[in-house]
Order: C-alpha cells, then structure tokens, then sequence
C-alpha cells in the first residue's frame, strides 16, 4: 500500500530542511531498524518527524519506508546516497512514494524502548 | 681379466662360506645363501649398463653404474685467471683408477641386506644377533669386500688426459701474464744495463705500484679462482673461452711491440719501459674485472624460473636463477637437486601390480571380415582400451584400501620405533666431570660414545630395521651406519627425536653420499646447442641411467611497481551500527 507524499522544503539560513530523520540503507545493519517488518530489509525508513516541520504538514509519519524520491530509488541505496537524493539544494519540493504499516503497529512500535 | 676377476671372485666366495658357518647366523640353509651371493655375482659382473635397480647389491647412493662415457669428452678450459686446477685436484684426492661413473657401493652389512629384499615374513637377523654379526664384519671378506672388488675390477676407465688440456692451458698462460712485467721491467737491466739512463724517484713510484698492483691481481685470482673443480662441462665455456682470448692478444700484442720498441732498438729510457709494464698490469687488472662481471656476477640477478621436475616420482622444485647457458644452468640444478630433492627410491614408485593386472584381462576381440593386419591391431587394442575403461572396475578401491594399510602399518611401526628408542636412550647418560672422581658405592664401567651406542642399539635394532623395512629405506642404512649415526647423537647431547629425524622422513641425496669423491654421471639431453643463453621455452633434462630431471625454463614476470601514499591521519573508523540522519 504505497502513499505519496509531497513535502515542501523550507529554508532555514543557507539550508533546506524537510523535518525528518531516516534510517537505513544497504550499508547498514538491518537488524536494528525497529521499524522494518522484515529484519534483512535495507531499505530508507523513516525514524523521527519533526513536530510542524514540513514533512509533519505533509503527513509523513515514523516509520514508513521511503520507496522512492522524485523518481529516484531508494531500497537499493546507502545511507549516504539516500541522504544526498534528499538533500538537493536545486529542488525545492520532494516527491516520496512510501509505504507503512499500519497506524497502530507503528505507534507501538515506536513507544517500546529501544 | 674378466675370467681371472671370476676366478678371484669364487676364490673368496668361498672363503666367505666357510667363514659365516660356525656362527649360526640364521636359520637359512647354507644353499639359499650360495644362490644369493652368486646372483649377486652374477648381477654385479654383468653389469654394465644394468638398468633395472638391484636389490642384492644396494648402494649408499641411489645411483646405479655407468661406466662408458666416450661421448662426454671435457673440453671446457678456462681463463688465465680461473687456473682451473680443479681436475687435477680431483685426480690427485681419488685413487688413480677412480672417475667420475657412480658404482654401486654395497653398504656395510651384507646379512641384513640380502635378507631384506624377501618377503616381511622372515626372521630380523640383525635385529637379534647384532654382537654376533659384528664380529664378521671385522674379521672376514664379507660380501661387501666381494661386490666392492669385483667392481673395481671391471670399473677402471682409463685416466682421461684431455681433462687437464684445460686448466693446464689456462694456468700457463695465467703464469705467463703475471711473469710479463717483471720479464719487461728485467731485460733490459740484463741486456744492455749500461746504456740505461738513471731514473730516480719517479720510477721507484712506479716499482712500488707495481708491485702492488700484481699483488693484488694475485690474491683476487687466488680468491676468485682457484678453488677446486666441482663440474666439467660437456662444451666450451664460452665466456671463458673469450676471456682466455683476449688475456692471450693482450699480453701477445704487449711482447710484439716491446720486442719491435724495446728490445730491437734497445731503447734507454728506462722511465718508459716501467711505464709500459705498469700500463699492462692495469690492462690485466681491468681483464680480471671483466671476468668479475661476466662469470660470477652477471648470474646473480634472477631472471628465470626453472621447474625441475624428477620423472620417476614427480618430485619437483623451483628455483630462480640469473642469465646463464644451458650447460651452466644445468650444473646449478644438479647442485640444488643434491640437497633439495628427496632422495630417489626405486622400491617407492608404482603401484603394485595386483590392482593393475586386472585391466586388461576378460575381453576378447574377434575381427570379421577382410581388413589390413595393421588396421586390425590398432583398433583391436582400441576397442579393449574403451571396453576396459567402460567397465566398471573397482581398482581405485583397492589402490585405496592398500595405501590406508600401507599408512596404518607405517604409524604403527613408527610408534614403536620411537618408543623403543626412547626407552633405549633411558638406559645411558652422560657422566660428569666431578662424578667421575668420586668413587660411588657400585664402580660403573666408564664407556666412549662408540661402547655407548652399541650397548643400547640392541634393545631398539628390531624395531628399527622393522620400520625401515616397511617404509622401503633399508638399502640406505646399514647397520654399522646406524650405529655411527647413533654414536654422533650420543656425542652431541642429542634426543631421541633428533636421532629419529634421519629415519623418519627421506632426506635430500646428500645424505647418502658417500666420501669418497668419485664423481656423478649425469648426461645433458637439450634439443639446442648448450652454450646458448637461456630463455623462455626452453626445455632440457639431465638423465642419469633410471631416472632424469626435466626442467622447463619461463622468464620471471615483469614487474610493474606502483606507488601510493598513504596519510597515517587517514585511517579512520565507524561503528557499523543502524545511523540516522536528519535531513
């Protein structure tokens, strides 16, 4: 079940922040994303959204799965590249495809201590 | 001679007879053991050219007899300053009628290897008997005497003269160069001294270098040159050849001119005389670096890599050598054979034959029809290759059960072995200095390592020669060498383990080499012409009669070395652990 979402980016000083925080990618330990079904899945997940930032306004939640960035893979990226395709000082507005689980399973989720 | 060599032969062995009667050595009857030592007779009279390996005369070396080598003729000279005298020193260190062909040494317990070669089933003589035995060896022609003289009486080759051609060639002309100058510097002091002019300090600088100089030139040839032979080449040695050449124009074009300058006009400036034999030292000084550079050191640089491959038992080495030709490179090999490869042993090499019969029995081809003769034969025996190798047959499982045995045995005899020669080095120990004073309660007899050794070689004979019977090694180990090897050990505080080591694993050649400085026969077989330089391809092999070395040359790889630096600040690290990032 994949949602799109597309969040503004604001512009604080020199730098465009979206307002979230990912985790994941193929060069890192699967095992430890607490938000991951399936726990050799590498994929981009998202693990903190910033209170009113603007990826909040758009609707992203923790936990859900980035598939894709303005076209642009993410399940088969580091963390790094994941970060730069994010990051783009040319693009004011990103395009994600994710996909999440269900409401409830992610806000139990991330309550449980880590 | 041959009849009167048979004739002396029976003579002793008779003598030999009579001798080993009263001492009931084993429970053999007296004509099993005429049958043996007249086969062994029999074989050793026959034998030149014998190919197969010969269990009832074995040798210390591995290597079997080779008395004929009219081809291999040594005309390889050398340069003034090699002064090879090597051959001469070699002739001079052996008897007069010994050379370079291997003869079969019988080693020094005839019992123990006549007995050997039978089955596993028969009684250990030695193992049992040893102070017996011992006393026969000393007093008596054993068979070892009888093999030995029967040899050297159909083994004299003639003493080759052309081998000294050389080094007596090259050392006259060695002694000629050096002497030159003082003959320069001294003829004309005695011809015409009068008519001399004077000369001073100038040319007592010049005397002094001089003397020096041929000092020099003198002890750099002893160092470099002269030393023992240890090979001769089937060919010229080319660069030697050339060096010999150029000393010989050298000095030729030095006596032309002075006989043309110097001695026809009988000239007077004495200066310049001095000055002309100085000039032809530094000459002869610069040839002797030339012959630095070309025969010892131009080799050194590694440049190829030679596989060396035996062909009996595929045992094989490599080894990098420098810019050489083929007779040389040959020569470097054979040096490295005799302490790298293991020894060859002709009782180690094929499967037994029970688990090959079985091949090619069981099919019989019939032909039909009209067909050529030869036509039939070739696919005749084609067709029972391919109907043989479709059958399924069980020979690996067999070959494979028969080494599983093999290796089973050798443990265990090996278990023993070492068990018993530890126990057996329980018995002794070293006596001390302040012991020896001091006179203990029970006097103990004092003994040299010899008594020593021979006092506890009883308690481990058996197991010993039962453990090299079963790993085939006891034609290179008699008795007596035992004894001497376990009296070496006993001298120099050895453990039991060190004496084993000599038993346990099959060492290089060397260590069966017996002293006695009769040369190898070894034949270069190459397709090229074995001056030429050696290079990528080439292959050639050194034969013995049973055996031979093949060895293949290849260039070492180029290499292309590549740099790059590394900051030391730069080495860092991250925990590999699930990071976050906010973006």
């Amino acid at each position: 079940m994949f949602q799109r979402i597309e969040i503004q980016k604001l512009r604080d000083g020199d730098n465009l922040i979206l307002g979230f925080s990912i985790g994941g990618g193929i060069d890192q330990d699967p095992g430890q994303n607490p938000f991951s079904e399936d726990k050799t899945d590498k994929g981009i997940y998202v693990t903190r959204v910033s209170k009113g930032g603007p990826a909040d306004v758009a609707g992203l939640m923790t936990g859900d799965k980035i598939m894709q960035v303005n076209g642009w893979d993410m399940t088969m990226v580091t963390h790094d590249q994941a970060r730069k395709r994010l990051t783009k000082k040319n693009e004011d507005v990103v395009r994600l495809l994710v996909t999440r689980k269900s409401l409830e399973d992610v806000v139990r989720q991330s309550m449980m201590p880590h | 001679s041959s009849s009167s060599s048979a004739f002396k032969i029976d003579s002793l062995r008779s003598k030999v007879e009579l001798l080993k009667l009263p001492l009931a050595l084993s429970s053999k009857s007296i004509s099993e053991r005429k049958t043996q030592l007249g086969g062994a007779t029999e074989r050793s009279r026959g034998g030149a050219g014998v190919h197969k390996p010969r269990p009832l005369a074995p040798d210390m070396d591995n290597e079997s007899q080779y008395s004929g080598y009219s081809y291999k003729s040594s005309h390889s000279r050398s340069s003034r300053k090699h002064r090879d005298r090597r051959d001469r020193h070699r002739s001079k260190s052996r008897d007069s009628r010994g050379d370079k062909s291997v003869t079969i040494q019988a080693p020094g317990e005839a019992l123990l290897d006549t007995e050997s070669t039978r089955g596993d089933d028969r009684d250990d003589n030695w193992g049992e008997t040893t102070t017996v035995v011992t006393g026969t060896s000393e007093h008596s022609v054993s068979n070892e005497d009888l093999t030995r003289a029967s040899k050297e009486l159909e083994d004299s080759s003639p003493l080759e003269c052309r081998r000294f051609a050389g080094p007596v060639l090259s050392a006259v002309l060695g002694l000629f160069a050096l002497l030159t100058p003082l003959a320069f510097l001294l003829l004309p002091q005695l011809l015409w001294r009068e008519a001399l002019e004077p000369c001073g300090t100038p040319c007592e600088g010049l005397y002094v270098s001089l003397a020096f100089k041929l000092l020099v030139l003198l002890l750099s040839s002893w160092a470099l040159f002269l030393r023992p032979p240890r090979h001769t080449l089937p060919r010229f040695f080319v660069f030697r050849c050339l060096l010999m050449a150029l000393v010989f124009l050298f000095v030729a074009s030095y006596w032309l001119f002075y006989g043309v300058r110097v001695l026809e006009p009988r000239e007077r400036d004495y200066r310049g005389i001095v000055g002309y034999a100085v000039s032809l030292v530094d000459a002869l000084l610069f040839i002797q670096y030339l012959a630095l550079v070309l025969l010892e050191v131009r080799h050194l640089r590694p440049a190829f890599c030679l596989k060396v491959v035996r062909t009996t038992d595929g045992a094989s080495r490599f080894y990098n050598v420098g810019h050489l030709s083929i007779q040389r490179a040959a020569v470097w090999v054979l040096d490295q054979y005799y302490s790298d490869f293991p020894v060859y042993n002709p009782a180690l090499l094929n499967l037994p034959k029970s688990i090959l019969s079985k091949k090619m029995s069981g099919f019989k081809v019939y032909s039909l029809g009209e067909e050529n003769s030869t036509n039939n034969s070739t696919g005749q025996s084609r067709a029972m290759i391919a109907a043989a190798a479709r059958r399924r047959d069980n020979s690996h499982n067999e070959y494979y059960y028969e080494e599983a045995e093999m290796d089973r045995r050798i443990r265990k005899r090996k278990a023993r072995l070492v068990v018993a020669v530890e126990e057996a080095f329980t018995h002794i120990k070293r006596l001390q200095e302040d012991e020896a004073s001091s006179s203990p309660k029970h006097p103990r007899e004092v003994m040299d390592p010899r008594e020593a050794a021979q006092a506890i070689f009883a308690p481990m004979a058996r197991a010993m020669q039962k453990y090299l019977r079963t790993t085939r090694q006891q034609p290179y180990h008699s008795m007596e060498s035992i004894i001497t090897h376990l009296q070496f050990c006993i001298t120099h505080n050895m453990t039991p383990k060190a004496f084993l080591e000599r038993y346990l694993t099959p060492g290089p050649t060397m260590q069966y080499q017996r002293e006695n400085g009769r040369g190898r026969q070894w034949t270069l077989v190459s397709e090229e012409p074995v001056t030429s330089a050696l290079r990528q391809g080439l292959v050639f092999s050194l034969r013995r009669l049973d055996f031979s070395l093949v060895v293949t040359v290849t260039t070492l790889p180029f290499l292309t070395l590549g740099e790059e630096f590394i900051d030391p600040k730069s080495h860092k690290f991250v925990m590999r652990l699930q990071s976050e990032t906010s973006v």
